[in-house]
């Protein structure tokens, strides 16, 4: 009887690998080929505009005309320019008021969300939907609300006969500031808000059960289990929102373009302000490369005053 | 140290009833455990208890006092969870002292009641860790350490040893024992691991689906088991059940005849079912001839899976059984070990 015939007999046959299968087997070369999309994506879309802009800033280029290495002359006429410190201080400002307000709302929200309240799945998608409306329509919307004849709110104010003229929105410098404030805060809260309830669901409901047996309020609940527990995540939303506020353009381009009097520019829509319809190229990549100091600071200063707790360290196993 | 007392408690969320009055009592320093299978109500009692939950109906008092609308942290109990629960951003030693910190006490006898409590588990190499820098036992010890530190009238445990390795959980069990032993105070103790129950418990408290199926030493229930239910939840490997009848004073299934210890209770005909606990099986030549289906040495004792008259039976005995499986091997039963149970009510007859 042939081994063929006999079944208990057979054995895998070894057929020798192609040479492009033995190619793929090659580690090296499955780590070239794996990354190198990525790569070239980074590469020719983050940093060649990154260094484009950084050379940019160095020159005198102006929309149409090459410019020559001009070094750090454009940032030394920045530090004189009233306008563009103007600029640096409102930004801060910007940042500043509208992460603190939706912090404050957010964490807020996100403790409601957290509570066994009815509906729940219903308000936490209305609450994310400011943050799925694509922000130039929001930012037209809002428009419209400070709109200095149209506004929704003056007209209501009106007709309850609780003012006789139009609330003036965006026609002096702190209305327009802290109206812009407000649209930021509209928009950025549900970021806040889910991420934090997203942090607070990772806190075993035991902690909070073990704490009321051991004698804490409601209050010392928060502050003691709460709060500590939430700061890592707390750092990392900090952080993200920070930079997106400190880096915002739609809202302000859309609503006020920087007006009254460049009252409300941002150093991203005075960047593209003078480097676009300006046509001082140099001068605007100036602006936006002076951006990045103080993002490294945001971002090393949240992470290391807020995250990274000694009690994180250790085994990850069932905590 | 008090007593605790629960008196027709009932529970119910929403239209699901979880409890149907239950009655308990828990004498000064006893060591009580309930005992069941998952969603028996024996947490949800504890949780009861601990004030965790509301009581629907009934009371629970502890040390004389009705606790059923007294604050958790007014009834003077310290609970350990079954995932400990330690505050992840604490030291062991804030974890322990965490009650004393809340309640502003001075320094003096915050580090005098930690400290002995470190003491008396071990701990006092650790205090100044973080709970993620702990083993499993380590996390354990802390969370009865902060229990002892409050020094409560009572102990409650929600399956405390269930998130433990095998070896670990052995270990525990007689950590906590030896606890209890020490310090005398009032445990109420929640598992659904039967060894845990008879190896640890002055008291068992069996329960099933929301009831109380009997309360007693371990060693009463493992003999004198009330009903089908706790004869067959207790007692590992589980008791053999047959059903058959009574027939001349003995108990007949298939074509084999069984010999009964006492007949007290039980009519000529009756429908009944038999329990044999493993180890109340003998070898006998003159006994039932049973195939060996089975055979697990453990050491200490064979256990052996036989068959006859179609049924299937576990058997354990001290001596080492060579048999094979295929090969008949004859066994008999203890009469004075056997259990009659009504085959209709499952309550025991003798």
């Amino acid at each position: 009887m042939s081994a063929h015939a006999d079944p208990t007999l057979w054995v895998r046959s070894r057929s020798k690998p192609s040479a492009l299968a033995k190619l793929f087997d090659n580690k090296t070369f499955l780590i070239f080929i794996c990354l190198a999309p990525a790569l070239g994506l980074l590469l020719v879309f983050l940093t060649y505009p990154l260094g484009l802009g950084i050379y940019l800033s160095f020159t005198d280029t102006q929309l149409g005309k090459p410019g020559v290495w001009v070094g750090l002359e454009n940032f030394q006429y920045l530090l004189t320019d009233r306008v563009f410190l103007n600029t640096v201080w409102n930004t801060i400002f910007y940042t500043a008021a509208a992460t603190a307000a939706k912090f404050a709302l957010g964490l807020w929200l996100a403790l409601l969300l957290n509570e066994n309240v009815p509906l729940k799945s219903l308000l936490r998608a209305i609450i994310l939907l400011p943050w799925i409306t694509p922000t130039v329509l929001s930012a037209i919307a809002f428009g419209w609300i400070y709109d200095p004849q149209f506004s929704i709110i003056s007209y209501v104010f009106k007709h309850l006969g609780l003012i006789s003229t139009n609330f003036d929105f965006l026609g002096t410098p702190w209305h327009a500031r802290w109206s812009l404030v407000v649209a930021n805060t509209w928009r950025g809260i549900p970021f806040v808000a889910i991420s934090l309830l997203a942090g607070l669901q990772t806190i075993s409901p035991s902690l909070y059960e073990a704490a009321m047996l051991d004698g804490a309020s409601g209050w010392q609940r928060f502050r003691r289990v709460t709060v500590p527990l939430l700061m890592p995540i707390l750092a990392v939303v900090l952080t993200f929102s920070v930079l997106f506020t400190f880096a915002d353009f739609q809202l302000v381009y859309a609503i006020t373009r920087g007006g009254p009097i460049n009252s409300t520019h941002l150093m991203a829509t005075l960047a593209f302000q003078r480097g676009i319809p300006g046509a001082a190229l140099g001068e605007g990549a100036a602006i936006a490369v002076s951006m990045i100091p103080f993002l490294v600071i945001a971002t090393l200063f949240s992470y290391f005053a807020v995250g990274n707790r000694k009690w994180q360290q250790g085994s990850d196993d069932d905590v | 140290m008090a007593e605790v007392s629960i008196r027709d408690v009932r529970k119910a969320f929403g239209a699901t009833q979880i409890l149907h009055g239950v009655n308990v009592e828990v004498a000064d320093g006893e060591f009580v455990i309930l005992v069941g299978p998952s969603g028996c109500g024996k947490s949800t009692l504890l949780r009861m208890i601990a004030g965790l939950e509301n009581i629907s109906s009934g009371d629970i008092s502890i040390g004389g006092r009705v606790v059923n609308n007294v604050a958790p942290k007014e009834r003077d109990i310290a609970m350990v969870f079954q995932n400990y629960a330690l505050y992840p951003h604490m030291t062991v030693r804030e974890n322990m002292a965490f009650s004393l910190i809340l309640a502003k006490a001075p320094k003096a006898v915050l580090e005098q009641k930690v400290g002995r409590a470190a003491d008396i588990l071990g701990l006092t190499q650790l205090l100044d860790r973080y709970p993620r820098q702990l083993s499993g036992g380590q996390r354990q010890r802390v969370a009865m350490g902060r229990a002892i530190v409050r020094d409560p009238q009572v102990f409650l445990f929600d399956e405390p040893l269930s998130n433990l390795d095998a070896k670990l959980r052995v270990q525990m069990r007689g950590e906590i024992k030896d606890l209890h032993q020490r310090l005398r105070t009032t445990t109420v103790y929640v598992t659904h691991d039967q060894i845990e129950a008879m190896t640890m418990a002055d008291k068992i408290v069996v329960m099933q689906g929301g009831n109380v199926e009997q309360i007693g030493a371990p060693l009463d229930l493992y003999d004198r088991p009330a009903n089908l239910f706790v004869a067959g939840f207790i007692g590992s490997p589980a008791m053999n059940f047959l059903k058959g009848r009574i027939q001349g004073g003995a108990f007949r299934v298939g074509d084999m005849l069984l010999p009964l210890g006492s007949t007290r209770g039980v009519a000529e005909g009756m429908p009944v079912v038999y329990g044999i606990r493993p180890e109340h099986w003998r070898l006998d030549d003159g006994g039932i001839p049973a195939t060996v289906r089975l055979v697990e040495p453990t050491g200490s004792e064979t256990q052996v899976v036989a068959e006859f008259a179609g049924h299937r039976v576990v058997c354990a005995f001290r001596e080492r059984v060579t048999a094979r499986p295929g090969e008949i091997l004859c066994i008999t039963p203890d009469p004075a070990c056997v259990h009659l149970f009504d085959d209709a009510t499952g309550m025991r007859l003798a």
